[in-house]
């Protein structure tokens, strides 16, 4: 079941540059809420505050409270925090050294998991709900890379999913796919909506249109917008993010 | 017109290619003829079974030579090939950009510049005049601090080759960063590690300086590793300076098992590391 999260005051810095100004965000639980904006506005430093990633590169820093459920994820170790918080990345990005079996399970696996029965069952749930079973069940042990782009980046998906997130984060997973792969990866992130919480980052606005229930709209590290995905489309409540979805600026 | 010059420019620089690569060719090709050519006469089953033999006596080997020198060498890599991965490992993956790590990378660049013989003298001072005398031990030890450097640098370049986004991708699964390292990144930097590796071990048992007054030579088996031991390199310096015609023959016989041991080494470094999935 997916879990809401609600985010006050955050700011994010890299060194000097003070990145997030204050964000005040409440993110649904089996939701899918898009975040759009022009580039360099925040948007993936945001995504990356909400699993702690933000603070492991060096020089960086954060503020304020995130709400996890109830909890604050400051409170909480940022190892095990990511296996609540999952995330798909803008590229895809399989362990070069690992095969498709291995790749969906690592998560598991270097985290404990050693029974071999219960690793084939989380690999071909986690691939059936990537939609990415039926093309790769009979070369489980082929290198993750041998796969196509989009393959990847399903396979991706399925093994963010195998350690049962409650929260998946993704940032931009569609840019560096075509449209064919673009559509699985939609549909996929319908069918996982009712169990997840799920934050997807996109520069297509179609796209935000498609699958997202709540959109929010962030400028020059601000949330400038939040509310349901067809309010923001057709009736937004500020000019800028007018100015933005009808294209007049980013 | 025009085109005609620039043919003739194009056709210029190819043939300044083409003769550079060539005088590149001459002497090394040269050099492996010559060795095959001196060497392949005198190379036969008693070379590898035999000790050497007073001068003037046929049939005498390198058996001590050949053993010396595969002991040294693994000696000098099972010091030199942990302390240099690990190394590597901390300076790649723990400690990037501190002062501290700016001054050993500093270092590790000075010392793989510094002749070998510096190395032996160093030994020399350090360990044979303390423990009172030459050793494979005492050879081993500078051979390994040759190869550390080595290792360390070709074992960063190859972490440095993984990319972050895969180091992110084992974090962003709830994975620890020591578990990340040792099962996700390290695996993929693997076959470049271990070739890396096999480089510096062909490197170092050509190696004929830092033996000399490390190892010295031993014309008889060694008993143990804390007594002089014969080497390839050395017994090849000393047969070859020697006035001694058989001698000659015999450490260009030497040579020739020296140069192919090293393109062995060399061969399956690059071979043995085919990639496992199809
Ligand atoms: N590692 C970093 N070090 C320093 N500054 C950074 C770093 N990453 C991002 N920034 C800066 O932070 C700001 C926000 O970057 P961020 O990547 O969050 O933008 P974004 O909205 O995701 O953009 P895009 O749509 O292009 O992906 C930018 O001005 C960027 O230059
Ligand atoms: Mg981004």
């Amino acid at each position: 079941m997916g879990q809401t999260l609600s985010v006050r005051k955050l700011e994010a810095w890299y060194g000097p540059n003070k990145t997030l100004k204050g964000i005040n965000m409440e993110i649904e639980a089996n939701h899918v809420t898009a975040i759009i904006g022009p580039s360099g506005c925040g948007k993936s430093t945001f995504v990356r505050c909400i699993n702690r990633m933000h603070e492991t590169l060096p020089g960086t820093k954060v503020i304020g409270e995130i709400i996890l459920d109830g909890e604050s994820i400051y409170d909480q170790d940022p190892v095990a925090l990511r296996k609540t918080v999952g995330m798909v990345f803008q590229k895809p990005n399989p362990f070069p050294s690992m095969s498709i079996f291995e790749n969906v399970v690592a998560g598991v696996r270097l985290n404990g998991q050693r029974n071999k029965q219960n690793l084939q069952a989380i690999a071909e749930r986690s691939l059936r709900m990537a939609a990415l079973w039926d093309e790769v069940k009979d070369r489980l042990n082929y290198s993750g890379i041998s796969l196509s782009g989009g393959q990847q980046q399903r396979l991706c998906i399925a093994r963010a999913l195998a350690v049962e997130p409650a929260v998946l984060l993704m940032d931009e997973p569609a840019s560096a796919l075509d449209p064919i792969a673009t559509t699985h990866i939609e549909e996929l992130i319908r069918q996982l909506r009712d169990n997840y919480t799920i934050l997807i980052v996109t520069h297509n606005m179609q796209q935000a249109a498609r699958i997202a229930d709540s959109t929010a709209f962030f400028l020059n590290g601000e949330l400038v917008e939040h509310g349901a995905t067809s309010e923001i489309f057709t009736n937004p409540k500020d000019k800028r993010t007018e100015d933005y979805i009808t294209g007049r600026f980013g | 017109m025009k085109e005609y010059i620039r043919k003739y420019k194009n056709w210029l620089m190819l043939s300044i290619f083409v003769a550079a690569t060539i005088i590149a060719l001459v002497p090394l090709f040269g050099v492996l003829g010559y060795v095959l050519k001196n060497g392949l006469g005198a190379l036969n089953i008693q070379f590898f079974t035999n000790l050497p033999k007073a001068m003037g006596l046929s049939g005498g080997g390198m058996a001590n030579a050949i053993v010396g020198t595969l002991i040294m060498v693994l000696i000098a890599s099972l010091i030199g090939i942990p302390v240099g991965i690990l190394a590597g490992i901390y300076l790649t993956e723990y400690d990037r950009h501190s002062w501290f790590s700016t001054a050993v990378r500093f270092a590790t660049d000075v010392l793989t510049g510094i002749p070998s013989i510096i190395v032996g003298i160093v030994i020399y001072t350090a360990v044979v005049l303390k423990m009172g005398n030459f050793s494979a031990l005492a050879g081993g030890l500078a051979l390994a601090i040759i190869m550390i450097p080595l290792i360390i640098r070709s074992t960063e370049e190859m972490l440095k080759l993984v990319s972050h986004s895969i180091r992110e991708a084992g974090y962003a699964l709830g994975i620890s960063k020591g578990k990340t390292i040792l099962k996700i990144v390290l695996p993929t930097a693997a076959k470049g590690i271990i070739t890396g590796a096999m480089l510096a071990i062909a490197r170092v048992s050509g190696e004929t300086a830092p033996l000399l007054f490390t190892a010295l030579g031993n014309q008889y088996w060694a008993r143990s590793l804390n007594e002089p031991i014969a080497s390839l390199p050395v017994q090849i310096f000393q047969y070859a300076t020697s006035p001694y015609k058989e001698w000659h023959q015999l450490a260009w016989a030497g040579s020739l098992v020296l140069i192919l041991m090293i393109i062995i080494i060399n061969l399956a470094a690059r071979f043995a590391f085919r990639s496992r999935h199809s």
